[in-house]
Formats: C-alpha cells, structure tokens, sequence
C-alpha cells in the first residue's frame, strides 16, 4: 500500500518534500515490514497452541475431570483469555496505525461536499475507521454541522462510531465466530445509514440548539500533520498500549462471567427468558441496554455465554447493540448542542433500528 | 504566555495537560495554563475536535495528544 499523503497541505505550503520522505520511507519499510511480518507469524504459531494448551494444563497439569463443572470452566477461562487478549493487541494496532490516515479533520472535509444517501453510506463506513470516542462527539458534531455536513448524515457517523466497534468485531470473531461478527457489521453499517437518512428526510435542522446555528460563519482550524510509517506504527503501538492497558480489565472480568455461566448455568437455562419464542425478551432487552453503559470489551464474553445457553441470537444481539450504541452519558453529552426532542427522534429512530434487527434474526435464524 | 488547554475531560485531555505542563517546568517559561471545557469557547477558538492546544491565541494541536517535546519546541518560538 502506498503512504497516503497530504497533498494538499504539500502543494499549498510550497515546501514539498515528498520525494525525499518517499525514499526514507522505504528504508524503514523494508526492515519493518520483515519484522512485522517474523512477528505475525511468531504470533500465529503461539494463537495455535492455546487450545491445546488449555486442554493440557485444566485436564493434564490440574488434573481437572473432563466435563466437570470446575473443570470446563478453568479450560474455558485458560483458553478464552489470551485468545481474546492476542487477537485484540493484534488488531488494536493495525486500527491504530490505520486511523492515522483517516483524521477527524480528513472525514468532515470529505463528507462535507456529499449529498444525502451516498453521504449516508459514507458517513456509517468512516464511522469505522475515524478516532472518535464518546467525549469528542460534541466537538465533532459542532464541527461536522460548521463544515455544512448534513444533519442526517452527521447522525449516520455519530450511529456508526461507537457501534461498529473495532473491538466488538475482534471478540465476536474470536469468541462466537466470523459469521456473528459479520452479521453484527451489516446490520451496524445498516442502522447507521437507514437512521441516519431517516433522521435527515425529517428536516430536524431547528432542532439543533441555537447557538450551534450561529457557528457556520467560523473557520475551522486544521492543522495537516505529516506522518511517516514509522509514526504510524508508533500510533499503532501507543493505541495498544492505551486500549488494551485500559480493556484488559473488562476482557478478564467478562470472561471470568463467560466461564462461570459455561461451567455452571444449565444448558437451556437461558431459552425460556431469552429464547425464541419469547417475543417480548428483544423490546426489554433494548430499554435494559439503554442505561448500561458498558464498552464492547466487556459485554462481548457474556454475550457468548448468553448464545452458549440458549438465548436467541436476535435477542442479544439487540442487547449488545443497545449497550454500546445507546448509552446515556452520550446523551447527556449531545444535550449540550440537541434540543430534548431531536434526542428522543434519535433515540426512537436508532431503538427502533435494533428492534427491527433482534426481531429479523431471531425470525430468520 | 497564555496556554489553553481545550477538551471536556476525558483522559486524552487530562494527559495533555499534565505534558504542557511538564513542559512548561522543563523550558522554565513564564506561563499561565488555564482549561477549556466548554464546546462553544472551543468552537470559538475554531477547535472542532479535541484535545487541542492554544498557546496566545495561536491553535497549535487539534485532535490528538502532542509529545512533549513538541510543546517544548512551540514554547521556544
């Protein structure tokens, strides 16, 4: 892959040192694309040996009977926990290195000159790859409206960010397979973009707080920074410091969960409250998702244990979705620059989403 | 010389402040740092994502925590 450069600031401040950058550039690729590359493997050698090594040290070194409660549990936990842990350092980082060519500043000016619907599409696929977290969404809202990006458009990133959570998708591959991740993606990307469009066609520009109106006459402030592939990978290295420094704890502690309810719930324990035939489990779900507050990391090992007892996958999924996307500290945030009714249009518009989505799956599935 | 430091909060804000500090006592500038956490000064000041750094009016990160020896290279100037 090429580097990414910022043409335009090059060209505008005359100095364009490309050519130079270009060739040192190579030099380091070459000897970290080696290492990078000596690493991944080293690390796909060690990935494949947890499964047999849990089995080795919960039923060999511990002696744990195969299929006793106690022992299920240990080799669970033994298993799940640096699986989980690798393939989130893995990815936490190739995110890390790839967001540092997808700025906030980069988005907003892209999707500014976009029309509604293509822009809705854009807007959700951005949501995945753009550094965002729930603190700057004021910012980047008051932002996105200055640049003249449209409001349903704005909504359909806002949608997107938090939900199609890079994390997420690593635990739901890692713990419940491609399949569940993908479907997870999809419908995420979908929401976003239906929500988004919804929320634009109802022309709720008036409900945007008054002095936020007042800003489109400012000038945004861009500060273009030139990056080389070995910052890039240092940004890839500090996000895994930073993220993974700061999930561990959750990952540890929803696996702890995961294992207990693998060991010791009864198989079918969750069908009759969480199953199929019961209709009214997805609606409660979303409305008990609302007020926690949980990040992806955390809630994904319950979910599993949740599938892995018979809840239906709709039902959970609606639950995953209503958790991360709708939190309440974000709308306490967005109050600051939504009237109260354009919040309760986006809380409906994106509930009604996921509702769609738990009835849909556990229909289909 | 005036720094402000713009973000609600969060810790990549908090992070920021503790590195303009750090090198502020490192430079031994004559300095006054004062926090911004509210959006509309921000987007005043034209910071549309945060953490950013203003030093005597002039913006000079946004969105991102800046190293410390950046803040000590814009302290010089």
């Amino acid at each position: 892959m090429e580097p990414m450069k910022p043409m335009k600031s090059c060209a505008d401040d005359g100095d364009c040192c490309s050519l130079n950058n270009d060739t040192n550039n190579k030099k380091i690729n070459v000897r970290q694309v080696s290492l990078g590359l000596l690493g991944l493997a080293l690390w796909y050698v060690v990935y494949k040996q947890l499964l047999p090594f849990s089995h080795f040290f919960s039923y060999g070194l511990l002696g744990m009977e195969k299929g006793s409660h106690l022992g299920e549990a240990i080799q669970f936990f033994v298993y799940d926990t640096p699986k989980v842990m690798m393939l989130l350092t893995l990815i936490v980082f190739v995110v890390g290195m790839l967001r540092s060519f997808f700025t906030q500043e980069r988005t907003r000016k892209f999707l500014a000159g976009k029309r509604e619907t293509a822009g809705n599409v854009m807007a959700a696929l951005l949501g995945i790859v753009t550094p965002f977290c729930s603190c700057s969404a004021v910012p980047l809202f008051l932002g996105f409206v200055q640049a003249g990006v449209p409001l349903g458009v704005t909504f359909s990133f806002l949608i997107a960010a938090p939900m199609v959570n890079e994390i997420a998708l690593v635990l739901l591959y890692g713990l419940l397979g491609w399949k569940v991740a993908a479907i997870y993606l999809g419908t995420g990307l979908a929401i976003a973009m239906v929500a988004g469009w919804v929320i634009g066609r109802l022309k709720l520009e008036h409900l945007i707080e008054d002095w936020v109106q007042e800003l489109r006459a400012g000038e945004a402030v861009v500060i273009e920074e030139k990056l080389s592939w070995a910052e890039r990978i240092d940004r890839g290295r500090e996000a895994v410091r930073d993220i993974v420094g700061k999930v561990w704890i959750y990952v540890v502690a929803g696996i702890g969960v995961g294992a207990l309810i693998h060991g010791y719930v009864p198989e079918d324990f969750m069908a009759s409250v969480m199953g199929k035939d019961a209709w009214w489990s997805v609606p409660v779900a979303v409305v008990v998702g609302i007020p926690m507050y949980s990040n992806a990391a955390g809630i994904v090992p319950v979910v599993e244990a949740l599938l892995g007892k018979g809840a239906a996958l709709g039902t959970v999924l609606a639950f995953m979705m209503s958790v991360i996307a709708l939190s309440l500290p974000e709308m306490v945030i967005l109050r600051k620059v939504l009237k109260p009714r354009l919040i309760a249009v986006f809380i409906a518009v994106v509930g009604g989403g996921i509702l769609f989505t738990g009835f849909l799956f556990n229909l289909i599935i | 010389m005036e720094i402000k430091v713009c973000g609600p909060g969060c810790a990549s804000c908090d992070k920021t402040q503790k590195i303009v500090e750090a090198a502020v006592a490192a430079q031994g500038v004559e300095a006054t740092i004062s926090k911004v956490t509210d959006f509309q000064e921000m987007a005043k000041l034209g910071i549309f994502s945060t953490p950013a750094v203003v030093i005597d009016g002039e913006v000079k990160s946004v969105g991102n925590v800046p190293k410390q020896t950046e803040v000590e290279g814009w302290l010089k100037s």
